[in-house]
């Protein structure tokens, strides 16, 4: 259980960090957000073996499940629900503005570097 | 006093929620905003001043006992930071309500930087790891919103750099949490102080170096500092103030606190932030003096700065992690000054870039004198406020014999100094090379600036000559911080009780 558990959170992980990788915008969003539910079900493992629902005197405590990371893991989840959809609104955005999907340089930057090479040296 | 500690949070946050209720109401949202966050300066005045006679104090919310609960903290470090942050939000508050043309009209801006302000509030009062995260998220979340308040295409192109660099450190939080939780079974840093020590070296080794690049990513340390000179310029003036003051060192505060108190040394300084801390101050400085505009300049300055406070901390002496708590409070106020200062020339002259600026001297001598006395302080000039900080840190690097690094500060101090002095003779000597539009001169050819925006921008100069006025004073009690730091035995004690 706990090692399938363990595969599955070490392929989103995976997943996640290759589309964040990429320069594409809408990959991006997918990577953060397969990359956050890696990490929701991380929380949700750190809490040892699975038990019986935590009412008090329902069941003999040492039966129960840890009730704290699975608090910490529904937090975490709202959290990255909410981030998500802004994420997606400001993906929208860019491509209303744009009607392209890359990620683009720092254009400031690039300006820089360009006026201080010398024309002739490379 | 346990009641006083959860207001800085709690009060911004409920009147977020009434100020989007008066969405419409201009005045009455910038009423509300101002005498609020003015309620709790006075309260974060009255906590420190109650955590400097008494100790650290702890609030266990909702009567949860720690270590399962959540618990807000304040002990001298955090209570210093809330009065600090809580100074600053107010007087960048009455600089947007003065500034024309922008951000204040905008639709939530107002209840968006309340919550901003809570969420710094709690960043800096969180006793455990979990809650720090919710508080990162809660200041984050209202800072993604605002960096992006426009729309406009060069914000949405950087906001999203911002945002997906943020957003990538907080997955790598959740993470370490969850490995921490793993690990010792508890998130409260109180108890994690002595559980952590008892884990095998290789595995504390990894935790605190995750942590470390988590708050590094937030706290642009090098190498993680790409995004800050990216994204912060193109926001607008007050928006870019507050981040540059507050968000940043928000980083370096969760940096200290866990460094001190989850991951001592044990033994002498630290290598690894020392070399961070050099590097740091280096390359930041080199991209300020390659740079054209004054917000990019100064954003690249706040790189370079981070460097100082890390120093600080790798010394890992009572009088190195002192230098670093009184360079906080100073690059706090300095900073928000100066970018504020660049915002006033953005509002005279239309342009912040420094070829097509000019001779601003002779036409708005108010904003010269501005922006000289936080440029000089930036630079470590005596008798301004960041030569105390720089002596401090000196002192505390020569102390334990760290010659390189402090060789290494002293440097760049100078560079530092070159580069306020290239804003300097680009902005207010000299002639514009093309003319720029003149947005807001006046009949004798002088250049008005708002009065609500240039009060707070004074009031912020005065605030750092007082930094300098008060040094003795107020080193003593970075000092007393920073002991605490180094004997938390008070601060768990505070949270777990007996």
């Amino acid at each position: 259980m706990i090692l399938t558990l363990a595969v599955v959170i070490g392929v989103l992980y995976a997943l996640g960090t290759y589309l964040l990788l990429q320069r594409n915008l809408t990959r991006i969003v997918l990577g953060l957000v397969i990359m956050g539910h890696g990490a929701n079900l991380l929380l949700l493992v750190a809490g040892g073996r699975a038990g019986r629902a935590p009412f008090v005197g329902s069941a003999p405590e040492s039966d129960f499940a840890d009730p704290l990371p699975q608090a910490m893991a529904l937090t975490a989840i709202v959290i990255t629900f909410g981030v998500a959809s802004l994420l997606l609104a400001l993906a929208y955005r860019s491509w209303m503005l744009r009607h392209d999907d890359d990620v683009e340089d720092d254009v400031e930057d690039r300006r820089i570097a360009r006026t201080n090479v010398e024309p002739g040296e490379k | 006093m346990r009641l006083l500690v959860p207001l800085p949070v709690v009060l911004p946050l409920l009147a977020a929620a009434v100020s989007m209720a008066l969405h419409r109401r201009a005045v009455a949202q910038r009423v509300l905003g101002f005498v609020v966050l003015a309620i709790s300066l006075a309260v974060t005045i009255v906590v420190l001043v109650g955590v400097r006679a008494d100790g650290p104090v702890a609030t266990q919310v909702g009567g949860w006992p720690a270590p399962i609960g959540i618990t807000l903290v304040a002990d001298l470090f955090a209570a210093i930071m809330l009065v600090i942050s809580a100074a600053m939000v107010l007087a960048v508050l009455v600089y947007a309500i003065g500034s024309p043309r922008t951000t204040d009209d905008a639709l939530f801006f107002h209840p968006l930087y309340l919550i901003l302000a809570a969420g710094v509030s709690a960043s800096f009062l969180a006793g455990d790891l979990f809650n720090l995260f919710v508080a990162f998220e809660v200041m984050l979340s209202a800072s993604y919103v605002l960096i992006t308040l426009g729309g406009t295409r060069e914000q949405v192109r950087t906001g999203m750099t911002y945002v997906v660099i943020s957003l990538l450190a907080s997955t790598l939080f959740v993470t370490v949490v969850g490995l921490i939780y793993a690990a010792t079974g508890t998130v409260n840093m109180a108890d994690l102080a002595a559980k952590l020590a008892d884990l095998p070296e290789g595995v504390r080794g990894g935790l605190g170096l995750l942590l470390l690049v988590v708050f590094g990513i937030k706290a642009a340390i090098f190498p993680l500092f790409f995004w800050l000179p990216d994204s912060y310029p193109t926001a607008p003036t007050p928006v870019t103030a507050i981040f540059a003051g507050l968000l940043t060192k928000v980083g370096v505060y969760a940096i200290i606190r866990t460094q001190t108190l989850l991951f001592p040394t044990g033994d002498g300084p630290s290598l690894l932030l020392l070399a961070i801390a050099g590097a740091t101050m280096l390359v930041g400085v080199l991209g300020a003096i390659a740079q054209n505009d004054v917000k990019r300049i100064l954003s690249f300055h706040i790189v370079s700065q981070i460097g100082y406070m890390v120093m600080g901390l790798g010394l890992f002496t009572v009088a190195g992690i002192a230098g670093a708590i009184f360079y906080i409070v100073h690059h706090i106020v300095v900073k928000t000054t100066l970018f504020l200062v660049g915002g006033l020339i953005e509002n005279a002259t239309g342009t912040g870039a420094l070829n097509r600026l000019g001779g601003l001297l002779h036409r708005a001598p108010l904003i010269a004198f501005l922006f000289i006395v936080p440029a000089l302080s930036l630079a470590g000039i005596p008798p301004f406020s960041g030569f105390v900080a720089k002596l401090a840190l000196v002192q505390a690097g020569f102390e334990i014999d760290r010659f390189v690094v402090v060789g290494l500060s002293l440097a760049v101090s100078l560079l530092t100094l070159f580069s306020m002095m290239k804003i300097w003779a680009g902005v207010f000597w000299g002639a514009p090379e093309e003319d720029p539009p003149l947005l807001a001169a006046r009949g004798d050819g002088r250049l008005a600036a708002p009065a609500l925006m240039v009060v707070p921008t004074g009031a912020l100069v005065f605030l750092s000559l007082a930094i300098a006025g008060v040094a003795g004073p107020l080193y003593e009690l970075c000092r007393a911080a920073a002991a605490e730091l180094a004997e938390p035995a008070p601060y768990v004690r505070a949270v777990l009780g007996a």
